[in-house]
């Protein structure tokens, strides 16, 4: 038989640049391995006792309460850290100042830090008898260690080096030309940056938000100590699951883990559009 | 409007991109500033727009001193190298931009503004890219729509940097005409930055020669050939082939035969600058290697010569023998541009033959 058909199959036709099989195989196999293979695990789970009890599990008072303050949390942490984030990617690429290569790499100092290090500290800090928690509640009377306050600081904390890092390239890409055009054309500082800088970032932004919130929603080292875990109160959904673990409730675990994932693939995937939408006009 | 640059200086941590700069262009003309990259015509250009503010000196426009107004508060229109089109917005808005940001007072209301760059559009002749992004639009559409949006402002100046460079050379030639042709409808005074000289020399009515920072000089196109000023502007401007040449007991002692002396010069080393027209070669024993021939119709026919190791462009005058790749043939000046080491300039003619040619 001649191998001429076989050839003419565009998938096994010969590259002129070798790996594609290689690279692909191992590609495959990490996704299977790693990913696909562990959340099918997840998803199996819960339907072990069938779909009442996965109602009855997602349902609980607790765990509603725990979907509101993860998710919301998250989402306002997210909001939060967008701004600062921009702003601290907008300094370290557009000003030269003595310990500028400093604060760079101490953007990401919270990806290197194991997380409960980071939330231990601030624990620390925003308690009632802490530095800045003795202050906060002294002048203002705002309680921020041990409540839902506490979360929000301990996610702005994770989340904003996603926002910062994700813009930073495109900021440093930005011509400075499009602002100087805006300047000779009579626009205002304030009126190039909304007009023009801003629209150009906007869909870095929202990737930067979206990964800075993921981040958020699945964060639980930095979280448990700060928020001080009252039931309906401070209770993050991670450590909901770990609470079910311990009292050997898998498939409710599992429940409680796919419901989650399936909420926060759904923002991912609206946050996408949202940022394809923007990029109008552009190939 | 007229624009009169008085002594301007701009200093780069202790470099100097421009030195002690003065020229004046009146109202409506077309001025370019041309020089080799590091002259400080992207400096003047940003000066002049307000991007940049010198060290010294005046930059008046209309007879105002602007060299600390910033550029949203001078309307001058600026055209980019890269164009910096917004690429969020539509061709429309990109036009509409400058008329947009103006203060509520003066803004015009939205239909005047649609109807503005309406006409802005078909000034440009693209009306029909209005929905358009500009990524969307080809490198000569994109010049369109930025000079479309420096327009809308009704600039009392127009600065062109480099707008050319970016098109292939085929619509370069054409565009250029174009922009010409724009300019005298509309008598925008108008300046462009170029380091092309043919694209200076056609367009500009003045064209002004940078040489590191400092202004070498201003004139019309015919008399930088005709006149340079210095040697720099001698062998910038045109095609020129610059020998080494000195002056030994008051003549001219210069490898190339056939150039008077320069009245009243002392002994001293001087540089030659000749136009190819200006050399002349012909077939037959002479000290220079034909490198390579240029054959043509109806012009002379040019030619590439080597002499001592410098490289010559030559004319074979009519009527005479054309010499051969890798032959030899002699040579002679019919002219020359002469510059002394002072500084010192004169145009040589032909004849008065230096004494070692003029020996039996």
């Amino acid at each position: 038989m001649s191998t001429a058909p076989l050839l003419r199959r565009p998938f096994l036709r010969r590259q002129a640049l070798p790996g594609r099989g290689l690279a692909l195989g191992v590609t495959l196999m990490w996704l299977g391995g790693f990913i696909l293979i562990p959340l099918a695990a997840l998803a199996l789970r819960p339907w072990e006792k069938g779909l009442p009890a996965i109602w009855e599990v997602l349902t609980e008072p607790r765990v509603l309460a725990g979907f509101r303050l993860s998710f919301g949390a998250s989402a306002l942490a997210a909001l939060i850290a967008a701004p600062l984030g921009l702003l601290l990617a907008w300094v370290i690429t557009r000003y030269r100042f003595p310990g500028r290569r400093s604060l760079d790499a101490l953007i990401d100092l919270p990806f290197a830090l194991p997380t409960a290090v980071a939330g231990l500290a601030m624990t620390a800090i925003f308690a009632n008898n802490g530095w800045v928690g003795s202050l906060l509640e002294g002048w203002f009377g705002w309680k921020i260690a041990f409540t839902p306050a506490g979360v929000v600081v301990a996610l702005v904390f994770v989340s904003l080096p996603f926002i910062a890092r994700t813009v930073e390239p495109v900021l440093r890409d930005l011509p400075r030309e499009a602002e100087e055009a805006a300047a000779t054309l009579g626009a205002t500082r304030l009126q190039t940056i909304r007009r023009v800088v801003l629209p150009a970032l906007l869909p870095a932004l929202i990737t930067g938000f979206g990964l800075g919130f993921a981040r958020a929603v699945g964060e639980y080292g930095s979280v448990i100590f700060i928020a001080g875990n009252m039931p309906m109160v401070s209770e993050i959904l991670p450590l909901l699951i770990v609470v079910k673990l311990e009292q050997f409730d898998y498939a409710g675990a599992a429940a409680i883990g796919l419901a989650m994932l399936l909420a926060a693939f759904l923002i991912l995937l609206a946050l996408n559009l949202l940022q394809h939408g923007l990029r109008r006009g552009r190939p | 409007m007229s624009v009169r640059i008085a002594g301007v200086s701009r200093r780069f941590s202790g470099q100097a991109a421009l030195d002690d700069v003065s020229l004046e262009v009146a109202t409506g003309e077309f001025a370019a500033l041309l020089g080799p990259s590091g002259s400080g015509k992207t400096t003047l250009l940003r000066v002049l727009a307000g991007l940049d503010f010198p060290d010294d000196g005046r930059i008046e426009i209309a007879g105002t001193d602007m060299a600390r107004v910033p550029a949203r508060e001078r309307q001058v229109g600026v055209v980019f190298q890269h164009y910096a089109l917004f690429r969020h917005m539509s061709v429309a808005e990109n036009v509409a931009f400058g008329l947009k940001v103006r203060p509520r007072a003066r803004r015009p209301d939205s239909a005047e503004i649609n109807r503005r760059v309406r006409e802005l559009l078909e000034l440009v002749q693209i009306p029909e890219l209005a929905a358009r992004f500009p990524d969307q639009c080809s490198g000569g559409q994109r010049q369109r729509i930025a000079l479309a949006r420096a327009l809308a402002i009704e600039p009392r100046l127009l600065l062109l940097d480099e707008p050319f460079a970016a098109l292939d050379a085929v619509v370069r030639k054409e565009v250029r005409r174009w922009v010409r042709g724009l300019h005298d409808r509309l008598g925008i005074t108008t300046i462009l930055v170029t380091h092309d000289q043919e694209e200076a020399l056609e367009l500009a009515d003045r064209v002004a020669v940078l040489e590191r920072g400092r202004l070498a000089q201003f004139a019309a196109p015919a008399t930088l050939l005709a006149e340079p000023a210095t040697a720099f502007v001698a062998g910038f401007i045109g095609e020129a082939c610059a020998i080494p040449a000195r002056i030994l007991h008051g003549r001219l002692d210069s490898p190339i035969p056939g150039l008077s002396t320069p009245a009243g010069w002392h002994d001293g080393a001087v540089r030659l600058f000749l136009r190819p027209h200006e050399l002349l070669a012909e077939a037959g024993d002479g000290p220079a290697l034909v490198r390579m021939i240029h054959p043509s119709l109806g012009a002379a026919t040019r030619v590439v010569l080597e002499l001592d190791g410098h490289t010559l462009e030559a004319t074979v005058p009519p009527g005479a023998a054309v010499p051969e790749r890798g032959g030899r043939a002699a040579i002679r000046a019919s002219g020359a541009i002469a510059f002394a080491e002072d500084g010192m300039r004169a145009r040589l003619v032909a004849g008065n033959l230096p004494a070692h040619a003029s020996a039996p």
